[in-house]
């Protein structure tokens, strides 16, 4: 129960500050919000299979292959595949960003600093 | 067409193409173009076999790599994913050549690396999505087409359309988190996601799962229209679409259609009227946002500046009247939803496409809705926009008009029949007087002198491309018949989910069509242990 409880509050965390830093308006804080995001997605698909410690998912000989006996590996193998995938798309991004800020001369989310609190940016 | 392999072609031959294409480009580039043509082509006739296939009303299951249903993957066939093939490739074709036509100058393949690997394996992905029965699947599937789509959006760079691409594409990637989200919470409550098994399952849930299954289903739906391009989730879309080039926003086109479809599947099959706790889980949201996004889209295309952002407005308008038809759920307006997107899908292809041609043609004015200097084909491509006009804004005699008649007729018979009269009707108003406007300051209001005839006119080749898709459109609407009997058949398919459970659950395992493991040298496969 408390291992549950402890994993269910990190993941709330990590999507808190996921979600929070998603909505900032630089593009370096929106990707770190997008890789806590997939932290804390990856995790949920982890709990799926539901936190049973000490039952790994290898067959023994004379132990019924049930879920009784052993924890569910098939969302280890999906968590696998969704690790591939965002750290593939991090790094994508991370690549568009550079690209962006490159061409465009700002790292504003829009491509262009707003013009009212262009001053307030530079003094910070 | 006896060969059981067929239903996977439309999955490995872009993806064997578009493998070879990422050796041959960079040294062959002439050969790339033809093979990728090449590609495409045979796609497109395999997709037509499987949709004659799919005519005879029974739903064919495919086991991957032979591992049982509902352990391993399984594809379907059934109408709606053969109907989705076909425009796809029909498209699919025009847009590559399109892309590949022109001197090495104009050509957009060649505007920056990897133009034809990215185009298959976009091909890859929707024919994936389209076939497969399985949801983890499904998830894959749409990343396989969305990061082919990224790098397609950013094909020939620049500012714009780097900035349009950080929207795109972490949105996107927020979708794609809520997605796995969605998939694993409906793994951990039924223990399955194959979707025929999962369709099952849900039906049965106790009740105390239940109302987690429903937040699963409604984030899936989110996912979907993220894709779609629904009310508060479209604003991404005009922006990305018009910073695109021409091809890339034409086969974009069948993109927004990906969302469409996974709905019209999901929402019958799992979460429809059988689905005992999670029954009819669409149906609340699905006419009102429908709605309110037709509804906006009119008002967005009557504010657009530019052409393409105009037609990014049209794409959002079907969505948003696709997702009304699929929500308001009975038989016969989701017939005429898949009737209407066959229309819709292709007059967006052609109407990015001829936007290219008017923006070459009006030098620095490009596709900027004010008057402006003429070069050469304005009579020709002024009765193209014409005819594609018409066919957008569903007046007769093409087959938007039949479409959305259809749409309005089997409206009559549900719940939100008044709004939905005025709303779509009001909203095509809206639509054409946009239409109208904008093609009498394209073309009604030349400046003199008249430019001269800028440096690419449009080439043979281009002009095939946009032929083709407008024959496509006039078949739409002379066959209108036969077409509209398929489409409802697809609904009517979609709506009986029993025999699409059948299919897939009881899928039998068929012999290889390349023993790998003889050709090996291991041991021989055995398909019983």
């Amino acid at each position: 129960m408390t291992v549950e409880f402890v994993l269910a509050i990190g993941l709330g965390v990590l999507t808190a500050a996921g979600v929070w830093l998603l909505l900032r308006e630089r593009v370096f804080d929106v990707i770190v919000g997008l890789t806590l995001l997939s932290y804390a997605v990856n995790l949920f698909i982890f709990l799926t299979g539901r936190v049973r410690p000490g039952r790994p998912p290898i067959v023994e000989s004379g132990l019924a292959p049930t879920l009784a006996h052993y924890a569910d590996p098939l969302p280890q193998a999906l968590v696998l595949t969704a690790i591939v995938i965002s750290f593939a798309m991090t790094a994508l991004i991370l690549v568009i960003a550079l690209r962006a800020r490159a061409e465009t001369g700002s790292d504003h989310v829009d491509g262009a600093e707003p013009a009212d609190d262009a001053a307030g940016q530079r003094e910070r | 067409m006896n060969w059981p392999h067929w239903i996977v072609v439309p999955i490995v031959l872009p993806l064997l193409a578009g493998a070879a294409l990422l050796l041959a480009e960079r040294s062959r580039p002439a050969l790339a173009a033809r093979l990728s043509l090449a590609a495409t082509a045979a796609q497109l006739l395999v997709s037509i076999g499987l949709a004659a296939q799919s005519a005879d009303g029974s739903v064919r299951a495919y086991l991957l790599g032979n591992w049982s249903a509902p352990f391993g993957i399984a594809l379907a066939l059934d109408r709606l994913s053969a109907l989705l093939l076909v425009l796809t490739g029909v498209i699919a074709l025009a847009a590559l050549a399109y892309a590949v036509a022109g001197d090495a100058k104009s050509r957009v393949d060649l505007r920056g690396p990897h133009f034809h690997a990215l185009f298959q394996f976009q091909l890859m992905g929707l024919a994936g999505a389209f076939l497969t029965a399985d949801l983890f699947n499904l998830f894959v599937f749409f990343e396989v087409l969305l990061i082919a789509s990224y790098g397609l959006l950013l094909h020939a760079g620049g500012a714009a359309r780097l900035r349009a691409a950080i929207h795109y594409v972490s949105f996107n990637l927020a979708g794609s988190a809520l997605f796995l989200v969605a998939v694993s919470a409906l793994y951990g409550i039924a223990g399955t996601l194959n979707m025929a098994d999962l369709a099952q399952r849900v039906a049965q849930l106790p009740p105390e799962s239940a109302a987690l299954a429903r937040s699963a289903g409604l984030l899936l739906l989110v996912v979907f229209c993220v894709k779609a391009a629904l009310l508060p989730l479209y604003f991404w879309l005009p922006a990305t679409y018009s910073a695109a080039t021409a091809p890339v926003a034409a086969l974009f086109a069948i993109m927004t259609k990906v969302g469409v479809y996974a709905v019209a599947r999901m929402y019958t099959l799992v979460f429809g009227a059988d689905g005992g706790p999670v029954a009819d889980l669409a149906s609340p949201w699905l006419p009102v946002l429908g709605l309110a996004t037709i509804a906006l889209a009119a008002v967005g295309s009557l504010a657009a500046r530019s052409l393409r952002r105009l037609i990014g407005y049209l794409v959002i308008a079907s969505a948003g009247t696709l997702l009304l038809a699929l929500g308001l759920g009975s038989r016969a307006t989701v017939g005429a939803a898949l009737f209407y997107l066959v229309n819709s899908s292709l007059v967006v292809a052609v109407l990015y496409l001829l936007a290219d041609r008017i923006g070459e043609q009006r030098g620095e004015h490009g596709d900027l809705l004010a008057p402006g200097p003429f070069g050469a084909e304005r009579n020709l491509l002024g009765a193209a926009y014409f005819v594609a006009a018409i066919a957008v804004c569903g007046l007769p005699p093409l087959a938007g008009f039949l479409g959305k008649s259809l749409l309005l007729v089997a409206a009559r018979d549900t719940g939100h029949a008044a709004w939905v009269w005025a709303i779509v009707l009001a909203s095509s108003l809206a639509i054409t007087v946009s239409l109208v406007r904008a093609g009498s300051r394209i073309f009604w209001k030349p400046i003199e002198p008249a430019l001269p005839a800028a440096a690419t006119a449009t080439s043979s080749v281009q002009a095939m491309a946009l032929g083709w898709l407008f024959g496509a459109l006039l078949i739409n609407a002379a066959a209108a018949g036969p077409l509209a009997r398929f489409t409802g058949a697809a609904a009517e398919q979609l709506f009986e989910r029993r025999p699409y459970i059948d299919a897939v659950l009881g899928a039998q395992p068929v012999p290889a069509a390349v023993p790998i493991r003889e050709i090996l040298g291991g041991r021989p496969a055995k398909d019983e242990p």
